[in-house]
């Protein structure tokens, strides 16, 4: 649904996007990460047509963006970064004016509006005007605004940004139910969302793809995946340690935390799931186990590794 | 053009949310009643005729259309939903003919409130009709024409006060280009050409000429083509400029 070769845009001297790569099909949801800066929403700028690509191209449904732009326009979905509406409006009289550019008109209209309001629930603020609603209010209006038209393809750039806890658990919900027919795309700063809502992420710095997979390929890549944590009592720790370091398939162990009266002892695989026969050898040599827990790896930190490494080796 | 319409309505009615139509309108009124009768002489002069009420329009128009123009494209640079609007399936053209469009059918709704003075003079006396059409007409056009100018502008920048008044300045320069004071300035070395063409230019030349009753092709040639330049460097300034 989405396609992009070789996009690339640059500002004066800086390169804000160099070359990406990418294709996204219906159905999947792509995580777009990366820091502030990295080109996330330039990308998505150019694929909504808002901004032409300096070199490259984007193609949503088989039609590109430089030479069909409104064709384009019309079969996507935008949130622009900061979810910007017409203040002096009304959340009713913005949707309403939002459909007749679209193209929907008398009976479809309101239906379409209401369908919109309904799904991110602003019922209550319909006649106020929007610049007297609150962050999270005027978020889910422009919101409203991108699902209005059933699009095929939704670009939303920081989607739940401003929106308190359960708003956000809302929205995504809302994103994984419109999901299906769609090839959606959003933007993030949070890595639990990826992991919550996405199908596929990519992360992006300095304006270049480094790493592309799913939440659950990218979390495999932590040095932490695998790693096992188990609590001990002080006197028994040494006694694990030397036992766990005889073991085969294991890459390193250490204390990471000694308190008063237990020891947390972290154990990294070399390899595959350790859990099982980590958790035999301890039974069978008598050791005494006070907690036990697999690490499925933070995103947080892979994040920070390809972020600052992969950043480093493209300076 | 149906893109067109739906955008120049959002536009006009945007007008109406906040106090500003509402400000601009009395205070326009004011001005022309004020001017008529007071600096025009409009009893003083003993003609039936709208002559000293018209005769301020360039100088109001010079202050006031302007800041009317500068919110078409500055508000949306600042606010960022222009770039919600130039992602919806609309041409740029469409956009910038809707907002001018809007803009303009505001300063025509502002002159058609100007009403009581064409009844008034009908009834101290027995004016041209066909003079005081004509002058309506020369001024919506020109009101046009500073819109054109003013709209542009405000594509160049997110600041509706810099709009203002780099936007009055630019009208300033069109309206001057026919007083002799600026062509006294060029009249000693440029050539005779350039002179006639800085006369030609000039907005008060042609209003002028309108004033007289007589809608002369060329004058209306001049603020149509007047307005579809600028309109078109008003698409240009948008296309290039929208991401800055």
């Amino acid at each position: 649904m989405i396609q992009l070769t070789r996009l690339r845009k640059v500002f004066g001297p800086l390169t804000a996007v160099d070359g990406i790569d990418m294709t996204v099909r219906q159905g999947e949801v792509l995580g777009f990460l990366g820091p502030n800066g990295a080109g996330k929403s330039t990308t998505m700028k150019m694929v909504a047509g808002f901004l032409a690509p300096t070199s490259g191209t984007a193609l949503v449904d088989g039609i590109d963006v430089i030479s069909n732009p409104v064709e384009v326009k019309r079969r996507l979905g935008y949130l622009p970064e900061g979810a910007p509406c017409y203040g002096d409006m009304t959340p009713l009289t913005f949707l309403r004016f939002i459909a007749e550019i679209r193209g929907i008109d008398g009976k479809a209209r309101e239906a379409a509006v209401a369908a919109a309001v309904e799904k991110v629930a602003i019922e209550g603020v319909l006649d106020q005007s929007i610049e007297t609603l609150s962050k999270g209010f005027k978020r889910r209006v422009g919101l409203a605004q991108a699902i209005l038209h059933n699009p095929p393809v939704l670009i939303l750039d920081e989607p739940t940004d401003g929106l308190d806890p359960n708003q956000k658990h809302q929205v995504r919900e809302l994103i994984r139910g419109m999901a299906a027919d769609k090839a959606v795309v959003i933007s993030t700063h949070i890595l639990e969302e990826v992991e919550a809502v996405c199908t596929r992420a990519v992360i992006i710095a300095k304006g270049r793809l480094l790493a592309d997979g799913t939440p659950a390929e990218l979390l495999a890549r932590s040095p932490l995946h695998n790693a096992l944590r188990i609590e001990v009592d002080n006197a028994g720790a040494d006694a694990v340690l030397d036992d766990v370091r005889n073991m085969p398939g294991i890459a390193a162990v250490e204390l990471v935390d000694a308190g008063a009266d237990v020891s947390v002892i972290r154990i990294r695989s070399a390899a595959g799931s350790i859990t099982i026969d980590v958790a035999a050898m301890l039974k069978s040599k008598g050791h005494r186990v006070r907690d036990l827990a697999t690490e499925k790896g933070a995103l947080d930190a892979i994040f920070r590794e390809i972020t600052i490494g992969g950043g480093a080796s493209h300076a | 053009m149906r893109n067109m319409l739906i955008i120049a309505r959002r536009e006009f009615l945007g007008y109406f949310a906040t106090p500003l139509a509402l400000v601009f309108i009395v205070i326009f009124l004011a001005l022309t009643g004020a001017f008529a009768f007071y600096v025009g002489g409009f009893f003083t002069r003993g003609y039936a005729d709208l002559t000293s009420f018209f005769a301020y329009h360039p100088w109001l128009f010079l202050l006031l259309v302007p800041a009317i123009g500068m919110r078409l494209w500055a508000e949306e640079r600042k606010s960022g939903t222009i770039e919600l609007l130039m992602t919806l399936p609309v041409s740029t053209l469409d956009a910038v003919i809707g907002k001018f469009a809007a803009a303009w059918a505001f300063c025509g709704l502002a002159l058609t409130l100007t009403f009581p003075m064409w009844v008034t003079v009908n009834i101290l006396g027995n004016p041209d009709n066909g003079v005081i059409l004509a002058s309506y007409i020369g001024s919506f056009v020109m009101a046009g024409g500073y819109l054109a100018i003013s709209a542009c502008i405000s594509a160049l920048t997110a600041n509706q006060v810099i709009a203002f008044i780099v936007g009055a300045t630019v009208c300033f320069l069109f309206t001057m280009s026919g007083a002799q004071l600026v062509l006294n300035f060029f009249q000693g070395w440029a050539p005779e050409i350039i002179v006639e063409v800085m006369r030609s230019m000039s907005f008060l030349t042609h209003f002028d000429a309108i004033t007289k009753g007589v809608i002369d092709l060329k004058d209306i040639a001049y603020f149509g083509s007047l307005i579809a330049l600028w309109l078109y460097l008003n698409v240009l300034a948008v296309e290039t400029r929208k991401g800055s």
